[in-house]
């Protein structure tokens, strides 16, 4: 098993991995997508106490769930990075972000969106919402950092730094309705006891975070060999690569 | 299927700008993101073989 693991942890063979990975990657986010979005309008029945602004969780929540998993695979490959030295680690980091950005936008839009009609309000100062907020500045702070330094390793190591630091934020996220008294409700999901909501509407949020997941791994994967390219283009593989296509 | 017409499905029971604001955003954040990436790596295509080619004369 090591073996194939050192192999695809070579940036020339992983571009060629993650160039088959795109299209399925892609192709199934949108099949997800269409399936989660059918659940999330057709099959789930209006909520007897939200009516039907509860439909925004079936975004909401993915995108929340998105935007703290993200965070944390950056910061393993930015442990891994620093740890090893290798190449490929910041690579992924840098590839992850933007989207991880995204997500942490949508959560917080999502969740004004829902606040509004149904506290009164499009923000409150509470734990999680704050601790939300954090998140998405870190996203900001750490890709305004990696275009501020010019000198590219020093850029990986002081962004990988940021990441690891800022890492104590997601279980502060995660935790906060619990260790707070929150206005947000507690976890929808949790894997300690049964869901606190309907079967259909439980299946519809699931899917759509499988979609979330599939776009991200298969944004994440175009924009890694995009970085790929551009750093290892003094290599014979990549002038071969050009000369071909 | 519980909406009765098109119009009732639009309007979401009244949160017709809630919902449709959050998967609106959703939607045009995502397009944003393909479009720029899918523009971007061809410009780094190109920027590559025009060094190359810089590099060769």
């Amino acid at each position: 098993m090591s073996f194939s693991i050192y192999k695809y942890a070579s940036p020339m063979t992983f571009y060629g991995l993650a160039g088959k990975m795109i299209p399925w990657f892609s192709w199934g986010a949108a099949i997800l997508a269409g399936l989660g979005l059918y659940i999330a309008f057709f099959m789930a029945p209006t909520d007897f106490q939200q009516g039907e602004a509860y439909r925004v969780i079936f975004i909401h929540v993915p995108a929340a769930w998105m935007s703290m998993f993200i965070y944390m695979v950056m910061a393993f490959w930015s442990a891994v990075g620093l740890a090893w030295n290798t190449r490929l680690s910041f690579m992924m980091s840098r590839a992850l972000a933007p989207t991880g950005a995204l997500f942490a936008f949508l959560s917080l839009w999502t969740g004004a969106m829902w606040g509004k009609p149904m506290w009164g309000a499009w923000w409150v100062w509470d734990a999680r919402l704050t601790s939300s907020l954090v998140l998405f500045f870190l996203y900001v702070g750490i890709i305004a950092l990696w275009s501020a330094i010019d000198d590219r390793r020093r850029g990986d190591k002081a962004g990988a730094l940021l990441i690891l630091v800022g890492a104590i934020n997601v279980p502060i996220i995660y935790f906060s309705v619990k260790w707070w008294n929150t206005l947000h409700q507690g976890a929808s999901v949790s894997l300690m006891q049964a869901p606190s909501m309907a079967a259909i509407m439980l299946m519809g949020m699931l899917v759509m975070a499988i979609a979330a997941w599939f776009y991200s791994i298969a944004v994440a994967m175009v924009r890694v060999r995009g970085i790929i390219l551009e750093r290892e283009r003094q290599t014979e593989w990549v002038k071969e690569l050009l000369e071909k296509n | 299927m519980h909406w009765a017409s098109w119009s009732e499905f639009w309007a979401m029971g009244g949160y017709g700008f809630y919902v449709w604001g959050s998967y609106g955003a959703l939607l045009l954040l995502m397009l944003v993101e393909i479009i720029l990436l899918v523009r971007g790596h061809k410009q780094t295509l190109t920027r590559i073989r025009r060094m190359k080619n810089w590099e060769q004369e």
